[in-house]
């Protein structure tokens, strides 16, 4: 019995969009062992949500395979959708259905008997915290209420792997950080492997072991967020000096970039690196006036790889998604 | 750490369809009053039309109603199921549809669960709407109305399933559908002798209705509420229901197995 959870080999998607092909993932190669925590990271459009929904049976991708849970997503999509949880993007309940009931509803549509999908519906409304909405219409809860039905429902049949495709987006930060909660702490009792896409650098970055960045459909990055950013774009050390002159001299000694008074320069161990810089620099007679160290993010990550900001995307007015065009 | 014991177990077509069919029709159990909402229009056909129609014919009130009333019951088949598929709609764009597209079921059965809920409503207001009229006049023929309303329930599963069909071929153009809906509901209900008699238009007025499936059942429903069920309307009627079915169900899964 293989321990792999999810392995995809070549995973292809086009969609074809005003008479031109939209390549929307390109030959994506990947796997996931049982119990990881990865997050998806990239800009909207990056094919995030079309990988998702290839490995999801949602789209059948136009050529490559993978194995999700144990299935083949081509030749059993109905072993893959029984092992797996699917958290969308939307809103899981229908809006004039009552909270239990869609709980309920859900057991039967993976054929769980009615007395264990009750148990289990209470057993989530109770861990999920909804047993004060349990009675009233998913249209009446609040968005951080109807995220937490959203995952129940994606666990009523105590799925190994959870899908979860922008957990937290359009979520207030406490709504964010208690839905966080329940993830982690649902990761801590079943080991559930969990994959999720984000495109909050700070979500990826404390909360995931493993981050894959994909950008115009391709995995340009798959490690642990601490690795990625140590090797990929170091920390970032800030010097300042009285003059332009001896921020020259400084930049050329400890091989940075001056701009003005300032000099930049991007070391490995940041920290343990400025006390050496302003020693040895004061020893040439070059006194640092002010020093600020920075730890990396993923955004540096992201910066380092496309020469882009993945912020600065995020800012952009969102453009639509391929998958959202209409394909056969 | 434990490891998850999955509980989900394969189910065949039936089990789905009952389980499709529970989910959509929960929500009229906790709220039986939803029902009364497209019972708004047919009642005020009968109520506010129905007196124009006796003084324009000169005939009785229980006369008119005898002929009225079975047009009014085809009328809340026809305008109950064809906008049902906006719920579908909904929860396209919501996402509700999206997650039981990932869980187990059969495509087909997402369809066809969904068509047989259009039943439960369609005989509720069929009934209220006949009892509404007998105070007035309207006689009663209790297996007349129990055949008609099943010959009902047969063409509502099929509308049912071709407005849900419509709704899955205009995904999140809600426009789309509305006008789509608009265009077709008035021309079908007025060519089908629903409201008013069809002898006495033109030509080619009787042409669109000869092929309109609605004024065959409207003959089958006048003939089966006045308990006549060996009229040749009632072949006409049924035939005409069990072929909209028929496209309905097949068209409709077809869709629901392309839906993404």
């Amino acid at each position: 019995m293989t321990n792999q959870m999810i392995s995809a080999q070549g995973l292809t998607k086009t969609f074809p969009a005003k008479g031109k092909v939209v390549e929307a993932v390109r030959s994506v190669d990947f796997s996931v062992d049982a119990g990881e925590l990865v997050a998806f990271l990239g800009p909207n459009g990056a094919g995030k949500s079309t990988t998702l929904r290839m490995l999801t049976t949602l789209l059948p991708p136009t050529s490559g395979e993978a194995v999700v849970a144990g299935s083949d997503i081509r030749r059993d999509p109905a072993g893959v959708r029984r092992r797996i949880g699917y958290v969308g993007q939307g809103t899981s309940g229908g809006h004039t259905q009552r909270v239990r009931d869609e709980l309920h509803a859900q057991g039967s549509f993976y054929g769980m008997g009615r007395r264990e999908t009750r148990l289990r519906a209470d057993e989530l409304i109770e861990s999920l915290e909804l047993g004060q909405v349990a009675g009233r219409q998913v249209q009446s809860l609040s968005g951080g209420q109807k995220r937490r039905l959203d995952i129940a429902l994606g666990l009523i049949h105590r799925p190994e792997l959870l899908f979860l495709d922008e957990p937290s987006t359009g979520l207030d930060p406490h709504s964010r950080a208690n839905l966080w909660e329940h993830i982690v702490e649902l990761r801590r009792e079943t080991g559930t492997t969990i994959f999720l896409t984000t495109h909050y650098l700070e979500e990826a970055d404390q909360l995931a072991e493993r981050v894959m960045v994909m950008d115009h459909g391709q995995l340009i990055a798959d490690d642990t967020a601490w690795a990625l950013k140590n090797s990929l774009a170091g920390d970032r050390v800030t010097l300042t000096f009285e003059t332009a002159t001896d921020a020259a001299a400084a930049a050329a000694r400890i091989d940075g970039e001056a701009s003005g008074s300032i000099v930049t320069v991007t070391a490995p161990g940041g920290d343990r690196a400025l006390p050496r810089y302003i020693r040895s620099l004061g020893d040439a007679g070059l006194e640092v006036v002010a020093a600020t160290h920075r730890q990396p993010t993923l955004d540096d990550v992201f910066l380092a790889l496309t020469g882009r900001s993945l912020r600065e995307e995020a800012a952009h007015a969102e453009p639509a998604e391929p998958e959202l065009v209409a394909s056969a | 750490m434990t490891t998850t014991t999955p509980t989900a177990r394969p189910t065949g077509f039936v089990h789905d369809t009952a389980a499709v069919f529970v989910r959509e029709s929960r929500p009229l159990v906790r709220d039986p009053f939803s029902v009364m909402f497209s019972l708004v229009q047919p009642l005020i056909f009968l109520g506010l039309f129905g007196p124009l129609l006796v003084g324009a014919a000169g005939g009785d009130v229980a006369g008119t109603l005898q002929w009225f009333v079975p047009g009014i019951l085809v009328m809340v088949a026809l305008f109950g199921t064809a906008s049902t598929g906006a719920n579908l709609l909904f929860e396209m764009q919501t996402g509700s549809h999206e997650r039981t597209l990932v869980a187990p079921l059969s495509r087909s059965a997402l369809l066809v669960g969904r068509a047989l809920k259009e039943v439960v409503p369609l005989v509720i207001q069929g009934t209220i709407v006949v009892l509404v009229a007998v105070p007035f006049g309207f006689t009663l023929h209790v297996p007349g109305l129990i055949a008609g309303l099943a010959v009902l329930a047969v063409f509502g599963i099929g509308f049912g399933a071709l407005s849900y069909t419509l709704a899955l071929a205009c995904r999140n153009r809600d426009w789309m559908f509305w006008m789509v809906h608009q265009t077709l509901l008035f021309p079908l209900m007025i060519l089908s002798g629903m409201l008013l008699p069809l002898d006495d238009g033109p030509a080619w007025m009787q042409v669109a209705a000869a092929i309109n499936p609605l004024s065959y059942l409207v003959g089958a429903e006048r003939a089966l509420l006045a308990g006549d069920f060996g009229a040749p309307a009632v072949v006409g009627g049924i035939i005409a229901a069990v072929v909209t079915c028929t496209i309905g169900i097949v068209v409709g899964v077809r869709a629901m197995k392309r839906a993404r």
